[in-house]
């Protein structure tokens, strides 16, 4: 843009308006998303580093070059034969513990991040999490009744569903009851945005008190199993249970990325991006369904990990500013980046047992969110 | 040639009537301004006129074709809204927010041209200087031109239909010099061919001298609809205020002055 000279249409009376280099240098500041593909890439290079890391440490440690050439001989092909049998445990671990769990971890993070955004877009409300959708504590109060009350019937589900019993209880559980909230939020076919705040905070209390009952009708064994599942696990990483989360997860996330230049026309108001051509009520309600059905699918299985949601869409906005096309995409890489390193900690700073991983998310994460609220304190001058 | 329709529109919501058998017809290559008392619906008429909602009874017609028969992209590419109230969420530059403007064409998909057209509709307000900053932080002046920039952006070039520019108190809270400013923007606009500008303008004098004609609303009921110079009468504008006036010629030769008379009953 330096020295460029632009017709005006009637600018200055039709007199050619010319930009100078002063001028186009700060205007770089001022549009952000032109620096989005470097940022991409640094941050998809952070990721790839911290998967590397992640896969090496553990209970059997694996060496960063070990790590790239057991990746290129998965199980059954010809190199996996030739493996020698003091490295075997460690390809076997690798491809059947650590892999799952890795793959687990990026997608929880980048799903709970990703949505975590939208939401804070769709309601124009820097609070907004996901969980407002009633996902969390929809898993939650159906996770807890099968943990507590389950004892007579839950075998029989196990017997037919397997390791995938639990979960598919708790997916039942957050999509009912984000059709509940749903439901109190919809009139005459139109949904409103603010209703589903409201309503998924009150729905959000009731589930909590119902949770409360639970524990206090459950035995230690079952209060210790439950409070493990609130605060979150990636220990359940099998890999049917991650393709099923990737497949239940991940398209709606596609979907969500897509709408990340509608979802920026919000924070005009509803009223200017509907005059802007876009179709708020259709946005919404397609993007809540999104991240009613990517974020349950990940409480489910990983139980509710906190924070996450709320936090990554703000270091993401603090350090790259507000574009939502930046923002969503960057979102993705920073909330997988995230849990890997929580759950990086959670798994090997007590080892052999774990600390659940929501607990290491905040440890890590609020402190870094603090950093970044300081240097905007100073930003804004108070 | 008539662009903007306005056919014996009425708007009841819930039991109270908010307009009622409005008519009216606007031109090309014209400023409508719109007056009346706090509460008589200009806002609401406005909103009609948008598009944003339908009315009970009537219609209106942009371009001979009425407002909810038009595609929501077509209608955003050549109908851009100056609001009154313009909090934007989160913190976006100035130029992020005018080229949010530009979502019609560029569908998320920015294009250089569209940084290029919004760097223009800033410049041809002569802020450039505001281009880099959060929009949150600036003063609400600021925010009146960047918002003005974002609505001439959105409807920036001569495309398949006519262009609508809508100013809803585009000059409120502002100083004598930024008022004028941006009603002398609007006035540019409305000497294109194919532009139409209405705007909402509180203060009778302001509006009298920029407008082509002058739309008085009183009770959600068009009160009368004139050339600048047969509206600004001490008659008209006391029927429509209920403020007794004085008329006062204008020593530069602009149209009359009106203000209120001492003598207030």
């Amino acid at each position: 843009m330096t020295g460029k000279t632009i017709h005006s249409a009637i600018g200055n009376n039709g007199h050619k308006v010319k930009i100078d280099a002063k001028v186009s240098g700060h205007l770089n500041k001022a549009y952000a998303i032109n620096k989005r593909p470097a940022i991409l890439l640094t941050l998809l290079v952070i990721l790839l580093a911290v998967l590397v890391l992640s896969a090496g440490i553990g209970a059997v440690e694996i060496p960063a070059l070990k790590v790239l050439q057991l990746l290129t001989t998965p199980p059954f092909s010809a190199g996996w034969q030739s493996i020698a049998p003091d490295s075997m445990q460690q390809a076997l671990v690798f491809w059947n513990i650590r892999l799952p769990r890795l793959a687990l971890a990026v997608m929880t993070g980048s799903a709970l991040a990703v949505a975590g955004a939208a939401m804070q877009a769709l309601l124009r409300n820097p609070l907004a999490e996901p969980s407002l959708v009633g996902v969390s504590g929809g898993a939650a109060v159906f996770a807890a009744t099968a943990i507590v009350l389950g004892g007579s019937w839950m075998p029989a589900l196990q017997s037919v569903l397997g390791e995938f019993a639990l979960p598919a209880f708790a997916f039942a559980g957050s999509l009912s009851v984000t059709t509940l909230i749903f439901a109190i939020s919809t009139r005459q076919g139109s949904t409103s945005v603010a209703l589903i705040l409201l309503a998924g905070i009150a729905i959000g209390s009731l589930c909590m008190a119902l949770i409360g009952l639970l524990t206090f009708v459950a035995t230690d064994v079952q209060i210790r199993v439950l409070n493990f599942w609130s605060l979150g696990s990636l220990g359940a990483a099998t890999w049917p249970m991650v393709t099923m989360v990737v497949c239940l997860a991940g398209l709606p996330l596609i979907f969500l990325l897509k709408q990340s230049g509608a979802l920026n026309t919000l924070a005009l108001g509803e009223v200017q991006a509907q005059l802007l051509g876009v179709s708020v009520k259709q946005l919404s309600r397609r993007c809540i369904v999104a991240i009613a059905l990517s974020v349950g699918a990940i409480v489910s299985v990983t139980g509710i990990i906190g924070f996450v949601g709320l936090v990554a869409p703000h270091l993401v906005r603090l350090t790259f500013g507000p574009d939502q096309r930046l923002v969503m995409p960057a979102c993705a890489f920073v909330g997988a980046i995230l849990v890997l390193l929580s759950d990086l900690l959670a798994r090997t700073l007590v080892s052999p047992a774990e600390i659940p991983v929501g607990i290491i998310t905040a440890l890590i994460g609020v402190p870094f969110f603090l950093a970044l609220l300081f240097r905007m304190r100073r930003k804004i001058g108070i | 040639m008539t662009m903007l329709e306005v056919v014996d529109v009425s708007l009841e919501i819930g039991q109270k009537n908010l307009l009622s058998q409005i008519s009216l017809s606007m031109q090309s290559k014209e400023l409508v301004a719109i007056c009346g008392p706090n509460g008589a619906g200009k806002s609401t008429l406005m909103r009609l006129l948008s598009g944003e909602i339908n009315p009970s009874k009537g219609e209106v017609r942009w371009h001979g074709k009425p407002m909810h028969a038009w595609q929501a992209r077509d209608l955003a590419s050549c109908r851009a809204l100056l609001q009154q109230q313009a909090e934007v969420g989160f913190d976006y530059t100035a130029l992020e927010v005018i080229l949010l403007g530009r979502h019609p064409h560029h569908q998320g998909a920015v294009r250089n041209d569209d940084v290029e057209i919004a760097q223009e509709a800033l410049q041809t307000l002569n802020s450039m200087h505001l281009a880099a900053r959060t929009y949150a932080t600036l003063s609400g002046g600021e925010k009146a031109i960047v918002q003005l920039a974002r609505a001439i952006a959105q409807i920036w070039e001569a495309g398949t239909y006519p262009r609508l520019l809508l100013l809803d108190e585009p000059t409120a809270a502002l100083d004598a010099l930024q008022q004028h400013r941006i009603l002398k923007v609007a006035k540019q606009w409305a000497s294109k061919a194919d532009v139409t500008v209405v705007a909402i303008v509180h203060d009778l004098n302001l509006a009298a001298q920029y407008a082509d004609r002058i739309a008085l609303i009183k009770n959600g009921r068009l009160q009368t609809i004139g050339k600048t110079n047969e509206v600004m009468t001490t008659q008209l504008v006391e029927a429509c205020f209920d403020l007794p006036c004085v008329q006062i010629p204008h020593p530069d030769g602009g149209p009359p002055l009106i203000a209120s008379s001492r003598h207030l009953s």
